[in-house]
């Protein structure tokens, strides 16, 4: 105990002299929270700063046909009138529906059979419910590749000869970029898509599957190595058991590919949604995309930094989309040695 | 010896390589009679896993087959309950989920819920190990999860219990525990053993026989050695017992002399070393 005590005497000798463990310790304490100040919340910090700093130097060097390249504090400005814009135009509609309500009411009053008429609003899309569009389109695209991948995953990392049948075919796709997929898609849809009142638009049909056939692929791949490189002697015991078939995916085969298939998921994901953004521009879906294609044809002396505004929320958005993958791979994940970042 | 229960008949089997077939082992016969606990001993490479996983049926014999109860093995099956050398338990269950998963495969429809409950409870007290069942394997130590593989394959009620190298892969004190604790469940409940083994030790505590098997290519029974030690068995009383030491010699004896490879012993190895020097350099070279 004393020799302990002497050591660590002998390692603190540097710190003013302090005989009580008590304020020792609250000092290592504060010592600890500078340095994950600095480390984890003054490096990054100042790295943005210095980003901005560039940016708006930068960016007042450069003169466009719409002006000058907005600087940091144009994009500010122009994220205060897009979220502006939105509650205005949520006020305008609750009006409508109120204006709405009160006529048909009145109607209703004056002559208790005359006909009423409900229409919905028809205001334009506001940048967030733009945002919103995006969203559901590329999780229906991605939900849809997941639908498609995952299985052709198993059947491809079970059988090796189904494998050497399907990896050309998704070797030659892989690298497909959307823009290519977009006019097939739109054409095929059109003409199999038919119906006087369609339930979903076709814009957001051909979106949703553009983004389908592009991210589909790493969740196939992932999932195929995953099923294939599962321990053979794990392989065994489903044997010795006697398993049927979707009893040894379902227990063996799926659990233990589940931390690579939802890395491909994941990467998927982001695929998905980098395509999403073309595919919207293309195929006038009203989201992101949408805005941003919108915007640069508009040509007002705003429109650059609003589509900077679009470029920043598709980033943030994407790593949001990013992170909650990342929550549920980290929960599939059973081997706890593995690195999951 | 008692009615046949197991029977290796004249087993060979070849495997396909790129320089033709290569013939693993060359006509293995063995008969096994119920409630017998039987060690295949042997060195690196010799093919005592390629028996036991044709017992299993895990692999066919190219010649030759395997009889259990009178009707020929063509597969794998939980009569035949194999544990693994590095246990196979699913990463991903508790303990108590992996010998479940056994349970409910094996006893679908002959057990209701509770008593696969209480069956599962009882296979892991059996191995002592009811205090973890609701560990995953990466939370329990080597021996643990060798304990609940045991669990596991028990739990089939097999009639054939297969142990590849159970204990090879933990530390000599885990090893002697679990060497115990498989004498006492053979004790209580009489199954039918073969286990592969390196250990010498380990075959002649636990063994009724042991099999010794000569070196591959065309690997067979070179001998096999009846071990008459009284059971219950005590590896203490044991130690200094003559008998026990004997036939442990004589394993000894079979691995590094008769059928194994050219053991050398250290001090042989050193002047054969020497030698060798002595020629190099005669030959102008090292």
């Amino acid at each position: 105990m004393t020799t302990k005590i002497m050591r660590l005497n002998n390692f603190t000798r540097h710190l003013p002299p302090t005989k009580n463990w008590q304020l020792l310790w609250q000092k290592t304490m504060q010592r600890e929270r500078v340095r994950w100040l600095l480390t984890d919340f003054a490096v990054p910090a100042l790295a943005l700063l210095l980003f901005l700093g560039l940016w708006n130097s930068v960016a007042s060097h450069i003169d466009t046909s719409l002006g000058k390249l907005p600087g940091p504090a144009q994009v500010w400005e122009q994220a205060g009138k897009l979220l502006q814009e939105h509650t205005q135009e949520r006020d305008k509609e609750k009006a409508f529906y109120q204006r709405q309500e009160e006529r048909n009411a009145r109607l209703q009053a004056e002559d208790p059979t005359a006909e009423i008429k409900v229409r919905a609003y028809t205001g334009k899309p506001t940048f967030f419910d733009q945002i919103f569009t995006s969203i559901v389109t590329v999780l229906s695209g991605f939900a849809l590749a997941t639908l498609f991948a995952i299985p052709i995953g198993i059947v491809c990392g079970l059988s090796s000869v189904i494998y050497r049948a399907i990896n050309p075919l998704i070797q030659i796709f892989k690298p497909v970029s959307p823009l290519a997929w977009l006019p097939i898609v739109t054409m095929v849809v059109s003409a199999l898509y038919v119906s006087d009142d369609p339930l979903l638009a076709k814009s957001y049909v051909n979106s949703a599957i553009t983004v389908t056939l592009c991210c589909v692929w790493p969740t196939i791949i992932n999932t195929t190595v995953g099923v294939a490189t599962i321990d053979n002697d794990l392989i065994n015991v489903s044997r010795v058991l006697r398993l049927g078939w979707f009893t040894k995916v379902y227990k063996i085969v799926l659990p233990s590919s589940v931390p690579l298939m939802f890395a491909g998921l994941r990467v998927s994901l982001g695929i998905g949604w980098m395509v999403l953004i073309a595919a919207e521009m293309l195929a006038q879906n009203p989201g992101l995309g949408k805005f941003v294609w919108d915007e640069f044809q508009n040509g007002s002396s705003d429109s650059l930094a609003r589509i900077i505004v679009a470029v920043l929320a598709i980033g943030f958005i994407g790593f949001l989309l990013d992170r909650a993958m990342l929550m549920l791979q980290k929960y599939v994940t059973w081997d706890p040695k593995a690195v999951v970042r | 010896m008692k009615s046949n229960h197991l029977e290796v008949s004249q087993v060979s089997i070849e495997f396909p390589t790129r320089n033709g077939p290569f013939k693993a082992l060359d006509r293995v016969s063995l008969s096994i009679a119920k409630g017998e606990f039987v060690s295949l001993i042997g060195h690196s490479g010799c093919g005592k896993s390629t028996v036991l996983n044709i017992v299993a049926g895990l692999h066919r014999a190219t010649e030759g087959g395997v009889i259990l109860n009178g009707r020929e093995v063509d597969q794998p099956g939980p009569d035949r309950a194999v544990v693994f050398q590095n246990h196979s338990l699913l990463p991903w269950l508790t303990a108590y989920e992996n010998v479940a998963l056994a349970v409910r495969q094996v006893f679908k429809g002959r057990k209701n819920r509770k008593e696969m409950d209480d069956w599962i409870k009882h296979n892991l007290q059996l191995v002592h190990m009811e205090h973890a069942m609701d560990k995953r394997p990466a939370e329990i130590s080597g021996g643990m999860k060798q304990r609940v593989g045991i669990a596991r394959a028990l739990a089939m009620e097999p009639e054939v219990l297969l142990m590849d190298e159970p204990f090879g892969a933990l530390d000599a004190l885990t090893r002697a525990h679990m060497q115990d604790s498989l004498l006492e469940i053979h004790a209580r409940l009489g199954n039918t053993v073969i286990m592969i083994t390196h250990d010498v030790d380990e075959s002649v505590l636990l063994s009724d026989r042991i099999v010794m098997m000569t070196n591959g290519p065309a690997a067979t029974i070179g001998e096999i050695l009846q071990v008459d030690l009284p059971r219950p068995r005590d590896r203490l009383e044991l130690a200094d017992d003559p008998h026990y030491n004997h036939l442990r010699a004589e394993v000894v004896r079979f691995l590094h002399e008769r059928h194994g490879r050219k053991v050398v012993t250290p001090f042989a190895a050193k002047a054969q070393d020497s030698a060798a020097d002595t020629a190099n350099l005669a030959a102008g070279g090292v």
